[in-house]
């Protein structure tokens, strides 16, 4: 370490200060021995946690994030898979225009995607509900997970389903015996994705919800009676949740590179 | 079978993609009449958008786009050195380990991290009792709810977002042409200005246009941390569908919203596509 480092480093530790700031007040604040989230640090105490996991209408929420969480990411993994799958090998003639209207809603508001959906919805008679945010959460990860499994799509794996069709495999076999196990990780990468941004998302589902909500939407109405130690314990424990499936998405990606 | 794997993703956006904002076009072009949607053709709401009395909704317009832009050049503005000193300062098999640890708060859900926010910028929040600790106030100061508070917390995040998009474009830099320049007797601050920066306006681009396309459609960020006491589009148009239910209103504001990203897009492109050349 040299003098010339010195500004590089007091800008980098004053940069991750300012980065990490509201998440430590988060951490902190949801093991406060008191009714505030607020200095003074009155001493560590878990009673909020408990408080969370005894609060029936949290756990309902939790349990519809997840649910939600995983059948909207593994049809938007699905669908992007066979979507990056199809454009990647037969090569349309209007194939760009194909992958720019399946990478169009990344370029909208989930607010106004959302409100397009209820309103579909109110004259569809669909109607408010877990399998309306579902639909709106697949609508926003579709064009993640097609990106993320369409630039994994290379020549080498088209060799080997070639050499499979030759000894005689049809689509559907090379297809779940070949392409799938190849393209495993950055498979898995795309759905941790897709459940992370899930997991974490507000406007749609608070626009399509009416009676079982998911975390994000209650967590919201929690926040409307003010600051409280509970919203701490339960951004604190979705915060751990989103770093759990960050890290897995960094395992597999890495993996995937490994593998190469 | 191949030759039709991408239909059924086509056919989901379709249906629950384009024909959403088909309806919400649609819709913006009728009128609400005493509380009913009357389905014929009227301008009617995007006349309201430049004619109401108190110009609240053009003043939302104005107060986005106003937050966007300072955002987005903010975010800049802290995201580059960091990303800079990543890429270049750092020790190759240290920098993936601290780009994680540096983005790690990315991954909290932005209900939390709004909420966070509050909580460090309320009244008897931490940085008021972290300043009159140190005696550099007296009086707590009120930092919530303000347009301060909704830019600092747009900030960090889209601090994050441009560090990972400039730093992935610094490191695809081939050293070899820092070092021709410095050969050639470039000094350290023409070689960044001539060569560094220049090459790395891509990764700047493609993370100002997310900043840009991301913060102007948020929601939850000015509401949390900005309050009622101005209104961003986002809000003005969760009004409308909260308390009047005025969905050809809301849909014209939406439509307004995303001419206003298609432009930054059409802007942002024409750059992308220059810096190639």
């Amino acid at each position: 370490m040299r003098l010339r480092d010195l500004p590089a480093i007091v800008y980098v530790i004053i940069a991750i200060g300012f980065i990490f700031l509201p998440v430590v007040v988060l951490v902190q604040f949801s093991f406060q021995d008191g009714i505030l989230p607020v200095p003074p640090f009155k001493g560590f105490s878990t009673q909020w946690y408990e408080r969370v996991f005894d609060n029936r209408r949290l756990m309902e929420a939790l349990w519809n994030s997840v649910l939600v969480g995983l059948l909207s990411s593994l049809v938007a993994t699905v669908l992007g898979f066979l979507a990056a799958y199809g454009l990647a090998r037969s090569r349309p003639r209007f194939a760009g225009a194909v992958q720019y209207l399946l990478m169009a809603p990344i370029t909208v508001s989930y607010l106004i995607i959302g409100m397009g959906l209820l309103i579909t919805f109110n004259m569809s008679g669909i109607g408010k509900s877990l399998l309306a945010i579902g639909i709106g959460h697949v609508v926003i990860n579709l064009p993640l997970t097609f990106a993320i499994l369409y630039s994994q799509m290379g020549e080498h794996q088209a060799n080997v389903e070639r050499a499979a069709h030759d000894l005689g495999a049809g689509d559907l076999q090379a297809l779940l015996l070949i392409t799938m196990p190849m393209l495993w990780p950055a498979l898995l990468a795309a759905f941790f994705i897709a459940f992370t941004l899930s997991w974490d998302e507000f406007v749609i589902a608070f626009l399509l919800s009416r009676f079982d909500v998911t975390l994000p939407v209650i967590i919201w109405s929690m926040l409307r009676s003010g600051l409280s130690p509970e919203l701490n314990a339960v951004g604190t424990l979705v915060f751990g949740v989103s770093i759990l499936l960050a890290l897995l998405v960094e395992f597999a990606l890495r993996r995937g590179r490994r593998t190469k | 079978m191949k030759r039709w794997a991408y239909v059924p993703a086509l056919l989901w956006t379709a249906l629950f993609f384009i024909l959403p904002l088909s309806a919400m076009l649609a819709l913006s072009f009728t009128e609400r009449v005493a509380g009913r949607t009357v389905w014929s053709f009227s301008l009617a709401n995007y006349a309201a958008f430049f004619t109401r009395a108190d110009g609240a909704f053009v003043e939302a317009l104005l107060n986005s786009m106003e937050v966007t832009v300072a955002v987005t050049v903010l975010s800049i503005l802290v995201a580059y050195p960091l990303a800079y000193i990543l890429a270049y300062r750092v020790p190759a098999r240290w920098q993936r380990l601290l780009l994680v640890l540096v983005v790690l708060p990315f991954w909290t859900s932005y209900v939390i991290r709004s909420y966070s926010w509050l909580l460090v910028l309320s009244e008897n929040g931490t940085l008021n009792a972290a300043m009159t600790g140190l005696g550099l106030i007296d009086q707590p100061i009120g930092l919530g709810n303000t347009r301060g508070a909704t830019i600092l917390g747009f900030v960090h995040f889209f601090t994050m977002l441009l560090t990972l998009t400039i730093y992935a474009n610094l490191v695809q830099i081939k050293e070899s042409y820092r070092k021709a320049a410095a050969d050639l007797g470039a000094s350290a601050a023409q070689v960044f200005l001539r060569i560094t920066l220049p090459l790395s306006l891509p990764g700047v681009a493609v993370g100002a246009f997310l900043t840009f396309v991301l913060a102007i459609g948020d929601y939850i960020t000015p509401q949390i941390l900005g309050g009622s006491r101005e209104l961003l589009l986002p809000q003005a148009i969760m009004l409308q569908i909260g308390r009047q239910a005025d969905f050809p209103l809301a849909s014209a504001l939406s439509m307004i919203l995303m001419l206003v990203v298609t432009v930054a897009f059409l802007l942002f492109a024409r750059r992308l596509k220059m810096e190639r050349v």
